[in-house]
């Protein structure tokens, strides 16, 4: 193809984004498309499969029955968003292994929220109500991104997601009615998840890089900034039903902003988690690479069964 | 409590489910991959849904105010019933899958049972139960063929998992006090009876996975009389955590 066709081909592919057209697996794409699309996507991906670590902590030592079930059930939904999300990826023409790989090798990143430790039982209720809503905010605006399978599997993310996060606003509810020690709990746990909560909704916009041309392929609809200032006046007023106070001394109704002030974020936190030396980056991976290589020879038998089957077919038919 | 029998007998079937519900809890975030993963989880899922409706019909039956959790959870060691087998750790993928297996042609063959008991409760447990566990036995028996079949690693170490685990299986034919009781009042099922078909279906799956049926004839039990191994009061501890550090709250 000469260059002037490949320009045509890509203007006629913008032109098609903005018509809210869906680009599907099949249809041509900017190389540079495809790979931002696997970057991201694959990142999600990760991000559902190491977070079922800090929850998964928990399951073992629910406080009931009911409370180890709904757990139990969350954390495979987070199993389902990483195969569906997996599966939208390796239309893009990668595999699942290739993608496990970039995650083992610390090619690939994950939400770094994850890279907290769960202490308590009422982390589980902080993460449902905070990481689960900030997700949210993240992914709603995906259910109409332009490459379809991921908006796809966006609409079918998000309905679970909400669901999640009121599950989790309802374990804190049921703390903070309760006795001292669980109030206690719960605000334990908010103190610590609020800032991690706040970072996971990305760099200042100053500071991030893949922006503009993300905003152009509907993979970003608003800034980080603006999605932060949106989760935080969205949590702030669930906080106070709580009878919980946010960590932040600097936080503050403007009437004239109709938002929240608040205060400093400690980005040189984030960019330490992010880099890999956070509280559990170490031991997130080294869960994710040992389940990998113990499962290697099941894996390898199950392959083995299924061509020694096809085998064993195919000499029926001769 | 006016009906001590039933109660026990109830906590004999249910104690199995919550231990082995347990165990598989342990896995979840930890399989061999994704799809293993979310069976393992889902397979957790339903024992622990029967769990609770058979402990919830328990605490009726025991009138002591006490509810399915405290009667799952704030039980001595020596209180649970569960057999021996349900309680072996998750020693690999291999243990896991011959564990499960070994269960779910008793766990399939008892609920078959327990579905005619005169007991309208216990049948309607039966009955919803059974659907889940005939899948998880499709699930466990592929998984031995599969693992036989597979590779010599595959073959041998599911192998062992089968040698190892083979000695609990005995236990799940013994009947206890309450199981007399129950059975003659028609309410209970005669495990006694179930074990030829057990051995038979067991073993005609390992044939068909290649696997040999182990030859000894030491088995072990006390389960059932709340005699546990040595993993067992791990298990608890990790069960009853917050219940033991945080009690008489609600969550
Ligand atoms: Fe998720
Ligand atoms: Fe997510
Ligand atoms: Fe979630």
């Amino acid at each position: 193809m000469s260059e002037e066709q490949i320009k045509n081909l890509e203007e006629q592919f913008e032109a098609r984004i903005a018509r809210d057209e869906k680009i599907e697996p099949k249809d041509w794409m900017p190389e540079k498309y495809r790979q931002t699309h696997i970057r991201q996507i694959s990142q999600h991906a990760h991000s559902e499969i190491v977070g079922m670590l800090p929850e998964g902590n928990w399951i073992t030592r629910a406080p009931s029955l009911r409370r180890k079930v709904a757990l139990l059930a969350k954390v495979q939904d987070e199993a389902g968003h990483g195969l569906y999300l997996y599966s939208a990826c390796e239309t893009l023409g990668i595999s699942r292994d290739e993608l496990y790989e970039q995650l083992h090798s610390g090619k690939a990143k994950y939400s770094s929220i994850f890279n907290y430790p769960t202490v308590t039982w009422a982390d589980i209720g902080a993460i449902g109500w905070l990481v689960d809503g900030a997700a949210i905010i993240n992914q709603v605006p995906l259910c109409s991104t332009s490459f379809g399978p991921y908006a796809r599997a966006m609409v079918r993310v998000c309905k679970e997601e909400s669901f999640h996060q009121r599950q989790g606003y309802e374990i804190m509810l049921k703390l903070c009615n309760g006795t001292p020690e669980q109030k206690e709990m719960a605000q334990d746990a908010l103190n610590r998840w609020w800032w991690p909560s706040l970072m996971m909704l990305g760099p200042t916009d100053d500071m991030s890089v893949h922006t503009e041309q993300s905003m152009k392929w509907k993979l970003k609809r608003k800034t980080n900034d603006e999605l932060r200032q949106q989760f935080i006046d969205q949590t702030v007023p669930q906080a106070d039903i709580l009878g919980l106070t946010i960590p932040d001394s600097d936080l503050k109704w403007n009437e004239e902003r109709q938002s929240y002030d608040f205060g400093e974020i400690d980005w040189d936190e984030f960019w330490q988690v992010v880099k890999g030396h956070g509280p559990m980056n170490n031991a997130r991976m080294k869960a994710r690479v040992g389940a990998w290589e113990r499962g290697e020879w099941v894996r390898d038998a199950a392959m083995a069964h299924a061509e020694k089957q096809q085998e064993r077919k195919n000499k029926q038919v001769v | 409590m006016k009906n001590k029998n039933l109660y026990n007998y109830i906590l004999g079937i249910a104690d199995n489910s919550l231990i082995l519900g347990q165990r598989l809890g342990e896995l979840c975030g930890h399989g061999p991959s994704l799809e293993t993963d979310i069976a393992c989880t889902n397979m957790s899922l339903d024992l622990l849904g029967q769990v609770r409706s058979y402990y919830q019909y328990a605490a009726k039956i025991a009138e002591d105010g006490r509810t399915e959790d405290d009667i799952a959870m704030l039980r001595k060691e020596r209180e649970y019933f569960n057999v021996l087998l349900v309680e072996q750790p998750n020693t690999d993928f291999g243990y896991t899958m011959a564990r499960q297996f070994l269960f779910d042609v008793y766990h399939f063959l008892m609920l078959t049972e327990l579905e005619k008991s005169t007991d309208l409760n216990l049948s309607a447990i039966a009955k919803k139960s059974i659907k889940e566990v005939s899948y998880h036995k499709r699930f466990s028996s592929d998984w031995i063929k599969r693992l036989g079949d597979g590779t010599e690693e595959s073959h041998s170490r599911i192998q062992t998992a089968i040698n190892d685990l083979w000695t609990y299986t005995d236990e799940l034919f013994h009947q206890t006090e309450a199981d007399k009781v129950m059975v003659a009042e028609g309410v209970g099922v005669d495990v006694t009876k179930l074990k030829d078909a057990y051995y038979e279906e067991v073993n005609a799956i390992l044939e068909e996975a290649t696997l040999s049926v182990p030859e000894s004839k030491y088995f072990q039990k006390g389960g059932k009389q709340g005699i546990h191994t040595e993993h067992m009061g791990y298990l608890l501890a990790d069960l009853q955590y917050m219940q033991r550090t945080y009690p008489n709250m609600e969550w």
